[in-house]
């Protein structure tokens, strides 16, 4: 299982990606992807939506279920990958690179929620199966 | 949840050793799917080659003994008087008010010996509801402890088990069923499934299965054969608009509401228990009509989600998925019969969202 070094990550199994203009990149977790199984389908918020840290931005599916997203931080949506309409399997091919969910404009550099690889992976192990 | 013990089929270790992960379902641990492989794989290889099911959990009840024509006649909606030896029935179980114990199929082995085919969600209550309502109590014995059942469905299911268990089965037409030999054993090959794919349903007895389900998979594996769980049994049967009790059928609906009308003959000798109340419904029209539904709006409509139209909540989804063969999201619903009209468009509460759906034909997709 992949938890790459240099993301942080939420409890709830997706990613963050900080990047040097100081949007954050969402995803989910190769953890994730793979508990959640085929994804058919994703919903994303549109472009401008106010996110609330840890409240639902959207959903993400399999034939059989449906997973929520949580924001891992509060901020506004600047960017939703569109390729996920047409290609929503690209989030178990590659949760972190072409599988990424939102973009989104922080509204403080107040990252509480967010906790680093090695606790992540501790947190896994701890709970996630 | 409590500590309850799962059941576990003949075939558990085979669905280990093919990386199956197993939930509860209906009391039994049984495979939603198989890892490497997944719902929408197996769905597909189950539509383009063969797909082999564990199916053990179902009931299998007997009846048979003098008078058996008419014990089953009784109890069910179809009229078994007209199968010949050797073929099958879809039919309903019924309360006598009309609602629906149980779908379930009918196999005459003999001249007075029927096999019936209950979900395993409802043995025990099918069971008991024979047992009350039969002419004869002692002619209904349940026998699912002395079968397990495999399905194999798809393109190539007659090749494979051409291979493994050749006989009179393979090449005859929907709904029969035939003895044939597997190491020395007699198993029942039907030609019956719940796929829309042609293929068998084998019922064999509890010890040869995992020997039966290896020999299928060896044999199979050329023409791409794959073990399919229940995530896909559910895909596949949802495109073919098949009921699932608890979702189409249910104590509180008639098979008239559910588009079985077909399996239900009103007008049988003697009746059947539930007669009086379908003729009855029958006069005064349905409360309510399954329809199937294509999303218009992006979403996919699941079991449980209220139907709407017009600002007003009219009806509920029963069953829903993303369609791995048509590759969009397909629903059952039941809505009132002034909506039913295909084309209809109506709007399905997706979490909150009122989304766009279009009323449509079922099965979704055209039988194999």
């Amino acid at each position: 299982m992949s938890i790459p070094a240099h993301l942080l990550y939420t409890k709830d199994h997706e990613w963050a990606l900080v990047a040097d203009d100081g949007t954050v990149t969402v995803g989910i977790t190769d953890f994730a992807q793979e508990a959640l199984g085929g994804v058919v389908y994703v919903e994303l918020p549109s472009e401008g939506t106010d996110l609330n840290a840890g409240e639902t931005f959207g959903q993400v599916e399999s034939t059989k279920s449906v997973s929520e997203l949580f924001a891992p931080i509060s901020g506004a949506v600047a960017e939703t990958n569109d390729r996920l309409t047409t290609e929503p399997e690209l989030v178990n091919s590659d949760p972190y690179g072409a599988g990424w969910m939102v973009k989104i404009r922080p509204e403080s550099s107040d990252f509480a929620n967010l906790i680093d690889a090695q606790a992540y992976e501790a947190h896994v192990a701890a709970n996630g199966h | 949840m409590g500590d309850t013990i799962l059941r576990r089929t003949p075939l558990f270790s085979e669905h280990l050793a093919s990386g199956g992960q197993m939930v509860e379902f209906a009391g039994w641990e049984m495979p939603v799917q198989y890892a490497g492989r997944g719902v929408v794989a197996e769905h597909e290889a189950t539509r383009n080659a063969a797909g082999l099911f564990d199916v053990s959990h179902m009931g299998e009840i007997v009846i048979d003994g003098a008078g058996a024509v008419e014990e089953v006649n009784h109890l069910v909606t179809n009229d078994v008087s007209t199968l010949g030896i050797g073929e099958a029935c879809y039919a309903l179980l019924c309360h006598p008010d009309g609602g629906t114990v149980d779908d379930l199929f009918v196999y005459r082995l003999d001249v007075e010996r029927f096999l019936i085919c209950v979900n395993a969600s409802n043995k025990d209550k099918d069971f008991a509801h024979m047992r009350a309502y039969a002419l004869k109590p002692s002619r209904v014995v349940d026998r699912s402890g002395d079968f397990a059942q495999i399905a194999l469905q798809g393109p190539k299911a007659s090749e494979i088990l051409e291979l493994v268990s050749p006989g009179e089965a393979i090449g005859l037409p929907r709904n029969r069923i035939r003895v044939h030999d597997f190491h020395g054993a007699n198993i029942l090959v039907a030609t019956t499934g719940y796929t829309g794919e042609a293929g068998f349903e084998l019922y064999t007895p509890p010890e040869i299965a995992a020997d039966l389900w290896r020999a299928l998979l060896e044999a199979g594996k050329p023409f791409g054969i794959s073990p399919v769980g229940l995530g896909a049994r559910d895909t596949l049967r949802l495109e073919m608009g098949y009921a699932l009790y608890g979702h189409e059928l249910d104590d509180n609906t008639t098979g008239l509401e559910a588009k079985v009308g077909w399996a239900i003959k009103l007008n049988k000798p003697h009746g059947f228990v539930g007669r009086a109340a379908l003729v009855a419904a029958k006069a005064a029209g349905p409360r309510k009509r399954l329809v199937g539904l294509r999303m218009l709006d992006r979403g996919i409509a699941r079991d449980g989600y209220a139907v709407w139209h017009d600002g007003v909540e009219v009806g509920v989804v029963t069953s829903g998925t993303h369609s791995p063969s048509l590759k969009c999201a397909i629903a059952l619903a039941y809505v009132p019969p002034a909506l039913a009209e295909l084309g209809t468009v109506v709007e399905v509460s997706l979490r909150g969202q009122l989304r766009k759906a279009e009323v449509v034909t079922f099965p979704f997709v055209a039988a194999g």
